[in-house]
């Protein structure tokens, strides 16, 4: 019973790992740059796919492609904000209005990237096998690449959390989602802030890929499963609190290993249902202003 | 002078609409099976993007659930087909899907903005999963069969639900609930103090506009024979809705219909061969409409003819 116990909280907690840093990338896309980054799956899957394609086709060490798929996306991601977004939310009239538009644009980009990567990588299902070895935790056995993601997700989140906290760049994007019109009269260069914000999220969904490539299979069309899964934690942590997606990445894991353990096939449906009554009772989630 | 232009002008749309649609109606008689079954398709993104437009084009509040009541009318047919005439069946597939929209839009379009587009996508997600796993854990089976129909009865009940949804639209935009409509778009705080009953006015136009979507998927599943919850609550159908409407432009009444026209017939011929490129393409389309089209296609009229009323006062001779 105790090792049942046991075996279902870390499952979660492994799961929860990847949530939480997904939903961190996405949380800062939306609470800074005000965008409701529906592409953001579309980054992981890069990551995963560019991953998978360093590791087979050239022998490269899925840990090294971190240091490819992480600048490529952030790259990506500030330039996408300098032309597309930037250029939305000057000709906008409110905020309501900027996040509406941009999340259809990033409906349109979630097709195009999406689109593109079938065509050049295709359907079909791409897997590998990396750290698959099994380690035993007080008799549950898990995957080494599982514990690398969760030890990735943490190091992240904590490396995340004192940049904002502590650098004069973290006071500036707090400063900026706080108080757009302010921080910029407080001499905050504010376009170059909210680019930073969207390119760190794109990069920390490419990060994720690459975590979800070594333990799970990946394919072109897997992005937009894990944008809604992003969805869900950020609202259940409050939308634009970041510290509130880490913890309700880790919740959501929770709850997904517990559904999973009674009735495997209603993992998804109990997310959906959790992420719509809490629309419903608190739409601000756990750690919402 | 000028009136009597205007007025001429105001004519043509109307006309060429009911031309448009005696062609239509006649069209079994004539166009081989190929062009039916290719204009149901057409007419079926017209009666998406249509249905979209009425409720989100005045108020503003971006729906992704068209999925949801669309695959509620899919499910509805595969259910009930062997069992009542299908005149039944599209009828109760509209009722359900007007049922599920009044539930939701009373539960939700207090949500504001962003909140009710993300409530939506899950909205259709929820019950795609829930319907998987009734499915896998009740029925031992993934998908059902619906009885087909025979083509041209599908056209021509397309057509039919596609007459009522522009004399619905037509007639709500003329009514004082349009224009009610439309303030609360504008500001529906403002909408609120002058005494328009904001809450029931959006409930009921969403739940209106649901019942063309859940019918419009009734008398799809006909034609296409077998259906999963993968292929019913497809958000693809939400998304082309919205892009069709958009691109069309939400401001007139014609423009879902253009939007709708253009791009699903784009759909039908790039689809078989270039399977992946012509989303790509979409995507691009969508991208470029909101950066450089914020009115649509037909946004681009008055910029035209004023760009043309310039150049003839510029010379007035030539």
């Amino acid at each position: 019973m105790l090792v049942t116990i046991l075996d279902v909280v870390i499952a979660g907690l492994l799961l929860g790992g990847l949530y939480a840093l997904i939903a961190m990338g996405l949380s800062l896309q939306y609470g800074v740059a005000r965008v409701l980054n529906v592409s953001h799956g579309e980054f992981i899957m890069l990551g995963g796919m560019i991953t998978w394609t360093l590791t087979t086709q050239f022998g490269i060490n899925p840990l090294l492609a971190l240091g490819i798929c992480g600048p490529l996306t952030f790259l990506l991601g500030y330039i996408l904000h300098k032309t597309i977004f930037r250029s939305l939310a000057s000709n906008a009239e409110s905020v309501g209005i900027f996040e509406g538009n941009s999340m259809l644009v990033s409906f349109g980009l979630m097709f195009i990237i999406q689109n593109l990567a079938l065509v050049i990588w295709g359907p079909e299902i791409r897997g590998y096998s990396y750290l698959a070895q099994p380690v035993n935790i007080g008799g549950a056995l898990f995957g080494a690449n599982r514990l690398l993601t969760l030890s990735f997700a943490l190091v992240i989140g904590l490396i995340f959390y004192f940049y904002l906290a502590r650098t004069r760049m973290g006071k500036a994007i707090r400063a900026a989602a706080q108080d757009r019109g302010a921080a910029a009269l407080m001499g905050i260069n504010i376009n170059y802030v909210l680019a930073m914000c969207f390119a760190l999220g794109a990069a920390m969904a490419g990060i994720a890929g690459m975590l979800i490539s070594m333990a799970y299979p990946v394919n072109a069309i897997m992005g937009f499963e894990y944008t809604t899964i992003a969805i869900i934690v950020v609202v259940l942590g409050g939308l634009g609190s970041i510290p509130g997606s880490f913890i309700g990445g880790f919740l959501l894991g929770l709850v997904g290993s517990v559904v999973t353990y009674y009735q495997p096939g209603l993992a998804l449906a109990a997310y959906y249902a959790i992420f719509i009554l809490l629309l419903l009772i608190r739409p601000t989630g756990i750690m919402g202003r | 002078m000028r009136t009597r232009q205007t007025t001429l002008i105001s004519l043509i749309g109307p006309v060429l609409l009911g031309l448009a649609l005696l062609l239509l109606a006649s069209l079994p008689l004539y166009a081989s099976a190929y062009t039916v079954i290719l204009v149901t398709s057409i007419l079926m993104y017209v009666v998406l993007a249509m249905s979209w437009a009425m409720f989100s084009g005045p108020t503003g509040y971006i729906s992704l659930a068209p999925a949801a009541f669309f695959g509620m009318g899919i499910y509805t047919a595969a259910a009930l087909g062997l069992k009542m005439p299908l005149a039944y069946v599209i009828l109760l597939a509209g009722l359900g899907s007007f049922c599920l929209a009044l539930l939701v839009g009373a539960l939700t379009l207090r949500l504001k903005g962003i909140y009710f587009v993300i409530f939506t996508i899950g909205l259709v997600e929820l019950i795609k999963n829930v319907v998987l796993w009734y499915e896998v854990t009740f029925t031992g089976t993934r998908g059902r069969f619906v009885v087909p129909v025979d083509n041209n009865t599908v056209y021509n009940i397309m057509l039919a639900i596609l007459v009522l949804l522009l004399l619905t639209t037509y007639l709500l935009r003329r009514s004082r609930f349009g224009l009610a409509l439309q303030s609360i778009g504008e500001d529906e705080l403002a909408a609120a103090h002058v005494g328009v009953n904001v809450n029931p006015l959006k409930t009921i136009v969403f739940a209106v506009s649901a019942i063309f979507m859940g019918a419009a998927g009734a008398i799809m599943a006909t034609r296409w024979s077998y259906v999963d919850p993968y292929i019913a609550f497809n958000p693809l159908f939400s998304f082309m809705a919205v892009l069709m409407a958009i691109f069309g432009g939400l401001g007139r009444f014609y423009g879902p219909i253009l939007g709708a026209v253009f791009i699903a017939y784009l759909e039908e011929t790039l689809i078989t061969r270039f399977p992946y490129h012509y989303m790509l393409i979409f995507g691009i389309v969508l991208v470029a409409t909101i950066l450089y089209l914020p009115g649509g296609v037909v946004g681009l009229a008055p910029k035209l003819r004023n760009w043309f009323t310039r150049r003839r006062r510029a010379h007035p001779g030539g």
